[in-house]
């Protein structure tokens, strides 16, 4: 089976894509969060500086027709409370020049009981002034006066520079959020297909039932068309099976009646040459039916594995029976059959099944151990379950071959001449495994096969 | 052509009258030195040398032109005629805030600045090095066993009690005529009503003006005055005489004004300004200090009633013309009583 070809991982995709959005809302929880501060901050500040003038603003008296101003100590020395500033002022009469800075601009836009702000530069460093305004009577009738006051930026530029480093820190925990939360959601959206694929794989080779359990939406097309696959697929291997089954049933009896013809002729013709050559086809029906026989075995195993009946099985009883039928052939091939030790134990499963593994495995021995040699059958409970044991006194399996064996219409190097389909032991291994059993093949140190087959307990 | 020369003279001469007064000078360390520092300080020569003898024990590849000017000259000198110095030191608190504030002031940052405690240092441009009170001066022969004030309260009633005693006797600053004294007037009256009724009782007593602490102290000395009052501690403390003086912190409040130091905008060398800058302040400050004022008056022992003066912008305040032409009426007729 060749590998799938990778492209993309859809994981890695999502957590990238989250990632992505992560990290572009931390920038942006960033920003807000600076934007934010560098409002409050100038806000702040903006409130000191009106309350500054407009506290110079109201220690203006009219004084005889003059104004008079009695600047307060706290107007200035409240810039500086916070941080070091350097402050300036101006104090004008309309466009008369009273008190302060002469060069300090005003902002623009004052109106009484409302101050402006501006932003600028002002004896070499950056400043922010307010200016607030409120109108006087002086000899001259009522006129404006106006105050503005101005304040550098080190304490404000301190503050944000601290929530610049706040701000950092949240972005970045958001960030670290985000990424333990895409990872979660990563792992979380792709569990589905994890099961799905464990489920999948984990059936044993023959089932091919559709998927059951429940699936996300959006891959349920997925589902359906695995199980519609898997459904043909089944019906398919259903019909060869049908198809191999039906064969062999209608070539069994045809083989029958030939195979009594010929022996009728064979015994009834002289010429040895015709007898020779009658014997030969004798044979080669013998091998034939014995196929059709296994195929048809191996139909009935296969069946009853998709539906394995569950029964409690004396070991040693089946064993016994099925000694007990394949005596017969062992004595007429002048084998030695025995049963060592019969040990009680049970098994749940599938009777016929295990009586056909057994058989199979006893006919195996029986065909290939030469006259004389002995066979022997052993059940014994083990720690973890039972053990059954067939060895014999034969010429025992190829050993470079042994692994192979039990593939479907492998036979060993050494069974030329003799009849035998090579199913024998695929349907032992397919019987034990269905068991949850499994199957060891090898030879004795003495010589000869020796096959255990090890069962887990009930 | 004729034109030009008058007004080329005319230039020089006024180059002449706007150049700054200079009290004293004087010039210390190897005279074939590549580098000079240009000082300029409003303290006396004396009181300033030990601070210039450690520095040149030091950095004995340096010279030290050292320029005494009164306060108003050094400003003038820096803010209006734009002279060059590499360190400029000054008592009066509030011009030099005044020059750091207009930008005629540059940034030094060193371990040894960023170590001083907040109220030495404004915006990395004011450093202090000193810490000096003002103080009621008394002799203490003129006194004899007569009970020494020790606060404002005490000094009102007992002039209250003796006028004809103290007439004529007392003595402070003029105001109008000393920075420091207008400095230790407005930051009194910030701190307590007493200093207008104080003034009240001065100029009922023919209180004399002076220009400057050590003509009080010397009028206190020879016995012209028996009262100072808002002398520099310092000065008073530093002199060899001090046992046959009184200084009086008062106990209700003790003014201290801080000398400061800084570096001018247009220093030719800030490195070098900053070295001798961090010098001063190292000595000045610590547990190891050696202060150019005397131990004798020790303001740890009277930390509760200290007035440090904060430098910051609220000391522009009384420079504001109408303000000071307020307060100024307000002392005239307070101390003239005309």
């Amino acid at each position: 089976m060749t590998d799938p070809l990778v492209k993309g991982s859809i994981r890695r995709r999502l957590l990238l894509s989250l990632l992505a959005g992560a990290a572009i809302l931390a920038i942006v929880v960033y920003f807000v969060v600076q934007s934010v501060a560098r409002q409050v901050a100038q806000e702040s500040q903006d409130n000191i500086l009106t309350a500054s003038a407009q506290s110079i603003l109201e220690s203006a008296r009219s004084f005889g027709g003059q104004i008079n101003v009695d600047l307060p100590y706290s107007a200035l020395s409240m810039l500086d409370s916070v941080s070091d500033e350097r402050a300036f002022y101006s104090i004008h009469l309309e466009d008369e020049f009273l008190s302060g800075y002469p060069d300090l601009p005003a902002a623009p836009g004052a109106l009484a009981g409302s101050p402006a702000f501006r932003s600028t530069e002002f004896l070499g460093e950056d400043v922010r002034i307010a200016s607030v305004r409120r109108s006087v009577s002086t000899d001259m009738g009522r006129r404006f006066l106006q105050v503005s006051v101005a304040q550098t930026l080190s304490g404000q530029k301190l503050t944000l520079a601290r929530f610049s480093r706040t701000a950092m820190g949240i972005g970045a925990g958001f960030f670290l959020l985000s990424m333990l939360l895409a990872a979660i959601v990563a792992r979380s959206t792709i569990r589905p297909l994890h099961r799905l694929t464990a489920s999948v794989s984990r059936r044993g080779p023959n089932d091919l039932r559709p998927v059951a359990a429940p699936v996300p939406s959006e891959m349920v097309p997925l589902v359906s068309s695995l199980n519609t696959f898997m459904n043909r697929l089944q019906k398919s291997l259903t019909r060869s099976e049908d198809f191999i089954a039906e064969a062999a049933h209608r070539v069994r009896t045809p083989l029958a009646i030939v195979r009594t013809k010929a022996e009728i002729i064979q015994r009834q013709a002289d010429d040895p040459e015709i007898k020779v050559a009658l014997g030969e086809m004798i044979h080669a029906v013998d091998d034939s039916s014995r196929t059709a026989g296994q195929l048809l075995d191996h139909a009935m195993v296969t069946f009853r594995l998709d539906n394995l009946s569950s029964e409690d099985i004396n070991l040693a009883q089946l064993t016994h029976d099925v000694v007990e039928r394949a005596r017969p052939m062992s004595e007429l091939k002048e084998i030695d059959l025995d049963t060592t030790i019969l040990d009680d134990t049970t098994l749940h499963g599938d009777p016929i099944l295990m009586q056909n593994a057994l058989h199979n495995l006893l006919d195996n021995a029986l065909k290939y151990a030469p006259p004389g040699a002995s066979v022997d059958v052993a059940v014994t409970r083990t720690p973890d379950g039972a053990r059954i044991c067939i060895r014999d006194t034969g010429p025992g399996f190829p050993t470079g071959e042994l692994p192979s064996l039990p593939d479907r219409f492998i036979r060993g190097d050494n069974a030329k001449g003799i009849v035998g389909s090579g199913l024998g032991l695929t349907i032992v291994k397919e019987v034990v495994e269905a068991h949850g059993g499994r199957m060891e093949t090898g030879n004795n140190p003495g010589g000869g096969a020796c096959v255990t087959l090890h069962f887990p307990s009930a | 052509m004729r034109n030009l020369a008058l007004s080329l003279s005319l230039i020089c001469l006024a180059e002449l009258v706007l150049a700054f007064e200079t009290e004293d000078r004087a010039r210390f360390g190897p005279d074939n030195a590549e580098q000079a520092l240009k000082v300029i300080s409003t303290a006396d020569i004396g009181f300033f040398e030990p601070m210039i003898t450690s520095f040149l024990a030091s950095h004995p590849d340096i010279a030290i032109d050292y320029i005494v000017a009164s306060s108003a000259e050094l400003m003038r000198a820096i803010r209006d005629e734009g002279h060059s110095f590499d360190v400029a030191i000054s008592s009066a608190m509030d011009l030099q805030t005044k020059l750091a504030n207009d930008g005629k002031a540059q940034r030094h940052s060193s371990a040894v600045s960023r170590s001083l405690p907040g109220w030495a240092v404004w915006n990395d441009m004011l450093f202090a090095f000193t810490q000096e009170p003002a103080a009621i001066v008394v002799s203490k022969d003129a006194f004899g066993d007569m009970a020494i004030p020790e606060s404002r309260h005490e000094l009102i009633s007992l002039l209250r009690q003796e006028p004809e005693r103290f007439r004529g006797r007392v003595g402070t600053y003029d105001v109008r005529t000393s920075g420091l004294g207008y400095l230790f007037a407005t930051q009194d009256t910030r701190a307590s009503e007493t200093y207008w009724r104080l003034t009240e009782v001065f100029g009922g007593l023919e209180t004399r003006l002076y220009c400057c602490s050590s003509d009080m102290i010397e009028a206190v000395k020879s016995g012209e005055l028996l009262i100072a009052y808002n002398v520099l501690g310092s000065y008073v403390a530093n002199r060899s005489d001090r046992s046959e003086f009184e200084i009086v912190l008062p106990s209700d409040f003790t003014t201290v004004m801080l000398r400061t130091a800084m570096i001018p905008h247009n220093a030719p060398s800030p490195e070098l300004s900053g070295v001798f800058v961090d010098h001063l302040l190292d000595r000045s400050h610590g547990p190891d200090a050696q202060p150019l004022t005397h131990p004798v008056i020790d303001l740890n022992d009277i930390e509760p009633s200290v007035n440090r003066i904060r430098i910051g912008p609220g000391l522009l305040v009384f420079l504001d013309q109408l303000k000071k032409r307020a307060f100024l009426s307000e002392w005239e007729s307070a101390i003239l009583q005309k």
